[in-house]
Parts: C-alpha cells; structure tokens; sequence
C-alpha cells in the first residue's frame, strides 16, 4: 500500500510543479526518482526518457508508466499515471470553469489577443528546434517535405500522413543502412 | 454520443501522436474541424492556457477539449483516453524493450515518425498564424494584421535571444494585448 502512495504523491508532485511538461520534467524527475526514491539510477531514467520518446504519447505518462511498472507492477503504473494526470485535472477544471465567465470582457479579450500572438511565436520556436533534431539529413527533409505537401496540398488525413511518413521511414533508413 | 465520440478521438491521438505535448496540436485542430468543438482561435487560447498552468502540455490541452465537449465529466475522460494507449504500448513492450529498441524495423519507423511528426505541427502552425496575422483569412498582403505581425516578430526574437521562459512570453503577451486593444 505505501508505495502505491508513494507512487501518487510522487507524481503528483511532478504534475503540479512541472510547466510544459516533457523535457521540462527531466530535472524535477532527477531529484525525486533518482535522489530522493532511488527508484532508478541516472542511466535509468535516461533510458526510460529516450523510450518515452520512441513511444506514442506523452513523453511524461511513458515515463511515470515505466517507473511505476518497475516499482509496483500494472497496478503502480497506473498509480503513478494518475498521479501525474490529477493536478491538470483539478487547475484546468477550475480554469476552464473562470475563463468561460470571462471570456467576453474587453480586458480579457485583449488580453488573449495578446497571448496568442505570444503562443505563436513560442510554438515557432519549438517547431524550429524540433525539426533541427529530427530532420538530421536528405531523407529527413524529403519526408518532412512529403508530409507537409500532403496536408497543405491535399488535406491528407493524420492517420494517412502518419503512415506515409512511417513507410517513407523504414523505406529511407533501410537505403540508408545499406549504403553504410 | 459526444463523450464517446470525445473518448475515440483523444485514444486515437494518445496513439498517434509521436513527439510529446506539442505533437497533439494537430490532431486536436483535426478534432475542431471535424467536429466543429471549437475554432481555431478557441485551439490557439487552450494551448496558451495550458503552457502557462501546471502538468504537462498534452495532459492539460486534453483536460480543456474535454471539459469544452463534454463538461467535467468530459474532461477526466478525455485525459484517460488519451494516456491509455500509451500505459498499454508500454506495458506491452517492456518485456521486448532491449529488442524493440535495437530492432532495424522501430529504427526506420522513427526515422519517418520524427519529420512527420515536425511536418504535421508546422502545418497546425501555419493555420495559428494565418489566424493571428493575417485576421484569419488567406496569406495575402492585403490582409496582415501589421501590428500583430511586428509583436509576432519581437516575440520571437525576444525569445531566440534571451531564451526567457515560455510563461513570461505568455504574461507578456497578454499585457501587451491589454495596452494595445488587441484583436
């Protein structure tokens, strides 16, 4: 029963304190599952990160379910996936609830005026970033190209798109394999 | 039938969506046109909302669709839908894990997944900017927001070359659009 409380409170913990999530995570999850818990060792969780990447979904939950898994089973986790989820629950229930009462203020609509130029220029930033890290060489720029020709072009559909893209993957990298 | 509907659309996006938070944009803007739960501009203040609060981005993105959809109820099952996939994928391959990883097939599929994954995001982000800068309308001259566009640009270099935190972005953002009556 402790650990499964343990669990909780743990990512609890990594769910209320964390902005942004994914990588913004990595310190946090350092402290507590490596110093804190000895749950894992450095390595560890460096390895169960690089998975939660390569894993659909959020990095997080990939995470807290491969922690929780080594530590308590199926059942830890969940816990700990719960954990993880329960504070965003609460805040952006609170949040959503104050926003609707609010939404039509002039001050308010300014504002999210603002915040969207704002997010914008954020997500621009991550896309930069993001693509400098997945896009290593041609077959990388070819398929980026191909994906977005799809959706501007044709208004492909996401699930189309994703397999184009992961069939343009396996066919590029066994080339490229090949070659080396 | 809403909340169903709700839950089958966030499994699918638990499932497809590769890359972390941020990857769920354009599955949630696929969500907004096919189901017309909200526009555009509603997208763009949810994922505002969710960088600047607590958890991470997905997560808290899920919970704000859902509650859109289907009230509180619709936003627990919302966020359970969409971290289900990822808790059974897991579990599932933890057994496998040293050969999943290694294996020539998960390397090629990542291989596309990770520019696919870029592709689709930069396409939710130019829907975002045709939003913000051009009054939502087409990509043509005639029709840019200047102002908007300018703030746009100095964000962006603000944030290229002093690195300051996403949620002072926001803060400014919004203080900005108090003074200047943004629209």
């Amino acid at each position: 029963m402790k650990i499964y409380l343990e669990l909780f409170s743990t990512f609890f913990r990594m769910g209320l304190f964390t902005f942004g999530g994914g990588y913004a995570m990595l310190p946090l999850l350092q402290r507590e599952v490596v110093e804190n818990k000895a749950w894992a060792t450095e390595e560890q969780l460096l390895d169960y990160y690089a998975i939660g990447q390569t894993t659909p979904g959020i990095i997080a939950v990939n995470t807290a379910t491969f922690i929780g898994q080594k530590q308590a089973g199926t059942f830890g986790a969940v816990i700990a996936v719960l954990g993880l989820i329960s504070p965003s629950i609460v805040i952006i229930s609170f949040l959503a609830g104050i926003l609707e009462q609010f939404y039509d203020h002039p001050k308010v609509m300014g504002a999210l005026a603002g915040i969207r130029v704002a997010v914008s220029a954020l997500i621009l930033t991550t896309v930069i970033k993001m693509s400098k890290s997945a896009i290593k060489d041609w077959g990388g720029l070819l398929i980026f190209a191909v994906v977005l020709f799809l959706i501007l072009g044709f208004s492909s559909p996401i699930l189309v798109t994703v397999l184009v893209g992961a069939g343009l993957g396996i066919l590029l990298s066994r080339r490229k394999y090949g070659n080396s | 039938m809403e909340i169903l509907r709700l839950i089958y659309a966030f499994a699918f996006t638990g499932l497809f969506a590769i890359g972390g938070g941020l990857a769920t944009i354009p599955f949630l803007q696929d969500m907004g046109e096919k189901y017309g739960w909200f526009t555009t501009k509603e997208l763009i203040d949810m994922v505002a909302i969710s960088e600047s609060t607590p958890g991470p981005i997905g997560i808290n993105m899920a919970t704000f669709v859902g509650i859109r959809v289907g009230g509180y109820l619709g936003g627990v099952m919302a966020t359970l839908a969409l971290v289900l996939p990822s808790i059974i994928v897991v579990l599932l391959l933890i057994p496998f894990l040293d050969r999943y990883q290694k294996s020539p097939l998960t390397q090629g599929i990542f291989y596309g997944l990770r520019p696919t994954s870029a592709g689709l995001i930069s396409a939710a982000l130019l829907g975002f900017i045709k939003m913000v800068v051009f009054f939502g309308g087409n990509l043509v001259l005639s029709g840019i927001n200047w102002l908007n566009l300018a703030l746009f640009l100095g964000f962006f270099g603000l944030i290229k070359l002093k690195n300051i935190h996403p949620v002072l972005v926001i803060g400014l953002g919004a203080a900005m659009g108090m003074l200047l009556h943004l629209v």
